[in-house]
C-alpha cells in the first residue's frame, strides 16, 4: 500500500467521510442559515435578509469554492427559498444559477483581486439579480410591482456581505478547508 | 464509485447549467399553470419544517421574556397588588357588561334579530417569518387539524387586538397567513360609525391603503376601520384598524394587530352558512311590471 503514490492511496472511512463533511459543509451552512433567518426575531426588514444571504454565500463559494457548490446544488438551494418564502417555486433557482453562472465566467478575474474589488462586484451582480427577480415577479404577476424593495434588497446584500464574507473565509480556511495530504 | 470519462464529465460540467435552468423554468411554468403544485410543496415543507422553528423559537421566546424564574420572584407581590387592584376594576366593568348585556339581549329579542353564526376557532404560535422581497406572510403551528386541514384555508387571523390577515395555505400541523400588509391582500372594510365601504389593500408596507372610497364620503381621519362583509369573504364587524392620512394626503390603515412582531394567532373559520348577497336578476324585467305602469 506504502508503494502507491499518497494520491492513488486507498482512503478509509474516516477519511472519506471527512472529506465528505468538508464538501458539504458549504451547501448545508446555506440551507441551515435560511432556515435560521426565518425564526421571528422580530427585526424590521428580516425577510430581505434571506435572499440577500442566499445571493453572499452562493457568489462566495463559487468564487473561492466552486467544488463545493455544484449548480444542482443551488438550484435546489433556490427552490428552497422559494418554497420557504411564498415566491413562485423555481424562480429564485433561476436567478441563483444565473448568478453562479455569471460569477463562474468572471471567476479567474475576480479571484485573484482585493476584498474590496469583489465586493463592488458582488453588489454588481445582486444589483441584476434583484432587478431580474422584480421584473420576473412582475411578469408572472402581471402587475408593475415597486421597485423600492429590490433597492432595499441591494442594500442589504451589500452591506451584509462583508460580515458574510469575514465568517465564511474562516469556515473556508478551516472546517471546510480541502485536506491536502 | 462509478468513474466516468473526463471528456463525458466535461460535458455533463458545461451542460448542467443550462439543464438546470430548464428544469427551473419548468419549475416556473408548473407552478403556474397548476395553482396546488406549488401548494402542496410548500405544505409538505412547512409541516416538516414547523416543528423544527417550533425548536428554535423557544429559547428566543424564553430569553425575549426577561430574566425568567427568578426574575419573576422578585416582582410578584408586586405583580399581585396590581392584579388585584385590576380585577376590582375589571369586577366593575363585568357589572356593566352584563346590564349592558340585558339590555342586548332585550332589544335583539324585540326585533327579531338573527345572531351571526359563531366561529370555530384554534391558537396558534406564529414560528417563523415566511416573506420575502414582496411578500408578507408568516407561519402558525396549528394542533392537528382533525380530518380536513383545508378546512383552515380562509380562516381569518388575528392576534390579541385586530385582523393580522388570512390563512392561505394549510397543513396536517403549519398553516400559512397571508398578512393584511401583502401586495395581494385586498380586503372589504366598512369605515367609521356609519360604515362606508371601500376596500384595503396592502402595499408591502406596514400601511395598507385605502382605496375605492365613495366620492362622497371621504374616510375621516381617526375613523374605525371594520371588515366588511361585502363579497362573503369576511364575517362583519372584525377590528382592523384606524384611518390616517400619511404624509402623500392618501388616506391608510393603522393597523390594530402588531403586524411586525406576531406571537400568537387566532384562526377563525366561520361556517359557510354567511348571508348570500341577494341576488340581481340580469333578465329583462316581466311584462307585470309594464302593466303596472300604466295604471
Amino acid at each position: 500500500m506504502s508503494r502507491l503514490p499518497a494520491a492513488r492511496r486507498r482512503q478509509t472511512i474516516w477519511r472519506q467521510l471527512d472529506a465528505a463533511a468538508r464538501w458539504a459543509l458549504p451547501g448545508a451552512m446555506l440551507a441551515f442559515g435560511l432556515f435560521l433567518l426565518g425564526l421571528p426575531f422580530h427585526i424590521p426588514g428580516q425577510a430581505l435578509l434571506r435572499p440577500a444571504y442566499a445571493m453572499g454565500c452562493v457568489y462566495f463559494w463559487s468564487l473561492f469554492r466552486p467544488g463545493s457548490m455544484p449548480i444542482p446544488l443551488t438550484g435546489l438551494i433556490g427552490l428552497l427559498l422559494d418554497l420557504m418564502g411564498v415566491t413562485p417555486p423555481g424562480l429564485w433557482a433561476v436567478l441563483l444559477i444565473l448568478l453562479q453562472s455569471a460569477t463562474l465566467l468572471a471567476r479567474r478575474r475576480l479571484a485573484p483581486r482585493r476584498f474590496l474589488f469583489t465586493w463592488a462586484a458582488f453588489t454588481g451582480f445582486a444589483a441584476g439579480t434583484s432587478l431580474l427577480a422584480w421584473g420576473m415577479q412582475s411578469g408572472l404577476g402581471f402587475s408593475l410591482l415597486p421597485l423600492w424593495p429590490s433597492g432595499l434588497e441591494i442594500l442589504i446584500s451589500a452591506a451584509l456581505y462583508p460580515a458574510l464574507a469575514a465568517v465564511l473565509v474562516r469556515v473556508h480556511r478551516g472546517a471546510a478547508a480541502v485536506e491536502l495530504s | 464509485m462509478i468513474r466516468l470519462s473526463v471528456p463525458f464529465r466535461q460535458a455533463v460540467s458545461r451542460l448542467s447549467p443550462v439543464l438546470m435552468l430548464m428544469l427551473s423554468l419548468g419549475c416556473i411554468l408548473i407552478g403556474r399553470a397548476d395553482q396546488h403544485f406549488d401548494e402542496d410543496l410548500r405544505a409538505g415543507l412547512n409541516d416538516i419544517l414547523a416543528p423544527a422553528y417550533m425548536v428554535f423559537a423557544t429559547p428566543i421566546q424564553a430569553a425575549e421574556h426577561g430574566t425568567g424564574v427568578v426574575g419573576h420572584l422578585f416582582s410578584l407581590s408586586e405583580e399581585n397588588a396590581q392584579l388585584r387592584e385590576q380585577n376590582e376594576e375589571l369586577l366593575q366593568w363585568q357589572e356593566v357588561a352584563m346590564a349592558l348585556q340585558a339590555q342586548n339581549d332585550a332589544l335583539k329579542a324585540s326585533m327579531n334579530y338573527v345572531p351571526s353564526p359563531m366561529p370555530q376557532y384554534s391558537t396558534g404560535e406564529v414560528v417563523a417569518d415566511t416573506g420575502g422581497v414582496y411578500d408578507r406572510s408568516v407561519l402558525v403551528l396549528v394542533p392537528p387539524a382533525n380530518g380536513n386541514p383545508q378546512s383552515l384555508v380562509g380562516a381569518v387571523a388575528m392576534d390579541g387586538r385586530g385582523v393580522a390577515g388570512r390563512v392561505v395555505e394549510a397543513g396536517a400541523r403549519s398553516a400559512r397567513v397571508l398578512l393584511i400588509s401583502d401586495l395581494n391582500s385586498r380586503i372589504p372594510v366598512a369605515l367609521g360609525a356609519n360604515g362606508a365601504p371601500a376596500l384595503m389593500a396592502g402595499r408591502n408596507d406596514p400601511t395598507p391603503a385605502l382605496i375605492y372610497w365613495s366620492p362622497g364620503q371621504p374616510p375621516a381621519e381617526g375613523a374605525m376601520v371594520l371588515t366588511s362583509a361585502q363579497g362573503g369573504a369576511f364575517p362583519p364587524g372584525l377590528p382592523v384598524g384606524v384611518v390616517h392620512y400619511n404624509a402623500q394626503n392618501d388616506p391608510v390603515v393603522l393597523p390594530l394587530a402588531n403586524l411586525d412582531a406576531l406571537r400568537l394567532l387566532r384562526l377563525f373559520s366561520y361556517p359557510d352558512n354567511l348571508p348570500v348577497l341577494t341576488q340581481i336578476p340580469h333578465t329583462k324585467p316581466a311584462p307585470e311590471s309594464r302593466h303596472g305602469k300604466r295604471h
